[in-house]
């Protein structure tokens, strides 16, 4: 599905991606842990294509096409979504209407006809019901004095309404409570298929007894420094990342 | 003596000079401003000799007048002798039904969007189009008149109802008020007059689409609306103007007289011509529109949703003398390129228990200048005076600017006044935001755009706000990237 090949990205000419080789295929999870700061939002961001950061080498082919050269709005439609970090809040813009609008632009892309209220609205509840989320939330304005729980929920139910083909979740379980993760998670496995893929970034072990990864990749300081299986996540969880920062340091 | 004022003397004088006269089976007048071209419009629309001693008066009042010079507004100056007062389309006879009026015209409501069929079949709207002076469409008249609701164009009310004509003209703007005001009572050509008589709700909304037309024409119309005791009307005002290279002046003025108990809802969408990206022609928009809450418990609302014209000078206000009268103010001014829009509004208290309302969005792009000037008065009898008012900037860009004026005059102690003001800017997160769901960047900051609008975009009627929802976008696209 993509295959990212020795990328490097940098920001104001310093440099946080040193070269990130990935390959995700249809049907799995991979998770993303490392220390703060080293670089896993802006991978994200980088894939979702935001223009603050400066690709300076490096491939990324996600379906056999250059994913660089694609607007962000086109990686979008062409189903990379991205559950942010930190969601933005729009002032007087519901995640209804914003759904509504977003829903019919990807399928305006795909030449597809715009949902009309009736079935739009089928769509909603339906995927209202997958990650229990209330319609009161959904009127308001956009992540506007929503709780960090609600903000990441709300993340999870606009994934939930888009289907993406490879979902990145940006440490979506943080700030969330035990009944509400397990509730998200809940929904990222249903929502799973063997055609569609995600990456989750999170940095507890807890998150992915209820997602269970493939394959697990530490990032450390812009460069994937180990790769394993769910195994991995369990030792990071033991020791901490001071060994694998020893390792980092002798190579 | 100012230039300006020379010109003016000395071709007024000329004029009289070569005792030049009118040629009244002309369907203009020449370019300028005189006595004589104001006979001739009053001679041309048959008015009661009332009105043209009262045009007069109001001419020789204007040319005692100085234009306003504003801080934050600056244009090349108008030359008043180069206008054309009057100016009636090519027309035998008035229409009495749509199938009369000329095809190009219709053609040119339904490219706006705004079909006169449709409305009619659909919205169940009355309209009395205004096309360059003279009223070629009035609909729905019949249905109103059986309610007693007089809605025509201001000539005909002239000639069918003169006393309420003669008893509210110049009642709410003086025709000394202003230098506009002042110019409009000397050469207003048409406009719209309504009439709600007394415990009736307008069961309708009625809409008056204004177009500018013919070159060089400058647009005086005149509204007057009147609701009596115990009333409700909803009326609403479209413009539109066709690109165009020359400057255009206009300057209209709005009356409303809102009896006892009476409520009316003026909702504007303003849309002329702005000028090109170098900021090169565009509209000249000087309107006076006041309201006075004459009556107890009366209320008057003006929505206004500005994105047109090169310069927007506009304060719509109200008088709360009634007691326990409201006055309110929903605004969205829009500027892009080299627009300036100076706008806001004023309210008076001056009966007891009065309330008033101000919300004022501001969204500024490219070049321009967005200003906002509002004065909140209570005079020293007016006991237990509110007024809320919130100004909110939105900033696209980091050429352009907003400003925020707000006066407070208050004379008595139990008044309670608040302001808030806020302004931001369109994050590019919040772009990215859109665009990372698969939102376009227009597309995006339409959205962004109209989030910010939407208390004020709430109080306009349904079949205007998705209108102005898209003229929104249409302003500001090509602003951002
Ligand atoms: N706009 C920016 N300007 C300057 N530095 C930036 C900017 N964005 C990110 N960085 C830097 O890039 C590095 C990587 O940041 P990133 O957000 O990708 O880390 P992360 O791995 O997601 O961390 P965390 O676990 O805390 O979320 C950090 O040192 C950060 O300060
Ligand atoms: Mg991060």
């Amino acid at each position: 599905m993509i295959s990212i090949k020795n990328l490097q990205a940098s920001i104001k000419d310093k440099k946080i991606l040193k070269g990130i080789d990935l390959e995700v295929k249809a049907g799995e999870v991979h998770a993303i842990m490392g220390p703060n700061g080293s670089g896993k939002s802006t991978l994200a961001s980088v894939l979702a294509g935001r223009e603050d950061y400066e690709v300076t080498g490096g491939s990324v082919e996600y379906f056999g096409e250059d994913l660089l050269d694609l607007d962000p709005e086109e990686r979008s439609q062409k189903g990379i979504f991205l559950a942010f970090q930190y969601p933005v809040e729009i002032p007087g813009v519901s995640t209804t209407n914003f759904m509504k609008t977003a829903i019919n632009k990807v399928r305006e892309s795909r030449g597809e006809k715009a949902l009309d209220a009736v079935n739009f609205l089928k769509l909603m509840k339906e995927k209202m019901k997958l990650v229990d989320i209330d319609q009161s939330l959904l009127s308001r304005s956009l992540n506007e004095g929503f709780s960090g729980g609600e903000k990441k929920r709300n993340e999870i139910f606009q994934m939930a309404m888009l289907e993406p083909k490879l979902a990145i979740l940006d440490e979506t379980d943080s700030g969330l409570d035990i009944d509400a993760l397990k509730i998200v998670a809940d929904g990222v496995n249903k929502l799973k298929s063997k055609d569609n893929a995600t990456v989750v970034v999170t940095h507890y072990q807890r998150l992915l007894n209820y997602i269970v990864p493939d394959f697990v990749h530490i990032l450390y300081k812009g460069k994937i420094v180990r790769s394993g299986d769910k195994n991995l996540a369990s030792e990071l969880e033991e020791k901490g990342y001071d060994w694998i920062k020893e390792e980092a340091a002798l190579v | 003596m100012s230039t300006e004022e020379q010109i003016l003397e000395e071709l007024t004088s000329k004029e009289y000079e070569h005792g030049w006269s009118v040629d009244f089976e002309a369907d203009e007048t020449p370019l300028g401003i005189n006595e004589d071209i104001i006979r001739f419009i009053s001679a041309k629309k048959e008015e009661p000799e009332w009105l043209l001693e009262w045009r007069l008066k109001a001419f020789r009042l204007w040319q005692e007048m100085k234009e306003p010079k504003w801080v934050n507004v600056s244009y090349p100056k108008v030359e008043f002798q180069a206008i054309r007062y009057y100016s009636a389309p090519k027309q035998d006879k008035k229409p009495t039904s749509l199938n009369e009026v000329d095809p190009e015209l219709l053609k040119t409501f339904e490219r706006l969007g705004i079909s006169l069929q449709e409305q009619k079949r659909l919205t169940g709207v009355a309209v009395d189009a205004v096309i360059d002076s003279v009223s070629v469409a009035t609909t729905f008249k019949d249905k109103l008149s059986e309610l007693g609701i007089i809605f025509c164009s201001f000539s005909e009310a002239v000639q069918e109802h003169p006393e309420l004509v003669k008893k509210y003209i110049g009642t709410v703007v003086p025709s000394n008020d202003n230098y506009y005001a002042a110019l409009n009572s000397a050469v207003f050509s048409d406009g719209s007059f309504c009439y709600i008589p007394k415990g009736i709700r307008c069961p309708m909304e009625l809409s008056t689409y204004f177009r500018i037309n013919a070159a060089n024409t400058g647009q005086f119309e005149r509204t007057l609306i009147i609701a009596d005791e115990d009333s409700y009307v909803s009326y609403l005002e479209g413009c539109t103007a066709p690109m165009r290279d020359e400057n255009q002046l206009h300057a209209a003025v709005v009356e409303i007289y809102a009896a006892k108990n009476a409520e009316v809802k003026y909702s504007t969408v303003q849309n002329w011509y702005p000028g090109d990206k170098d900021g090169k022609g565009g509209i000249y928009n000087f309107v006076t529109k006041r309201g006075i809450c004459a009556g107890d418990h009366s209320k008057i609302s003006w929505t206004q949703v500005e994105t047109g014209s090169a310069i927007t000078w506009k304060y719509p206000s109200c008088i709360l003398k009634g007691n326990n009268s409201v006055g309110e103010f929903y605004s969205v001014a829009v500027t892009n390129n080299y627009q300036q829009a100076d706008t806001g509004t004023k309210m008076v208290h001056i009966g007891k228990n009065t309330r008033s309302r101000i919300v004022s969005k501001g969204i500024s792009a490219g070049k321009s200048q967005n200003s906002y000037r509002g004065q909140v008065e209570v005079i020293k009898r007016a006991e237990n005076a509110r007024n809320f008012s919130q100004c909110d900037s939105l900033l696209m860009g980091s050429l352009c600017g907003a400003h925020t004026f707000p006066y407070i005059d208050i004379k008595n102690k139990t008044a309670q006044v608040e302001h808030e003001a806020t302004t931001s800017k369109i994050g590019e997160d919040q772009i990215f935001y859109c665009q990372q769901r698969g939102i376009d960047e227009e597309t995006a900051v339409a959205l962004i755009v109209n989030g910010f609008a939407k208390e004020v975009m709430n109080k306009l009627p349904m079949e205007f706000a998705v209108e102005a929802q898209k003229l929104l976008a249409l302003t500001l696209e090509g602003s951002v990237g």
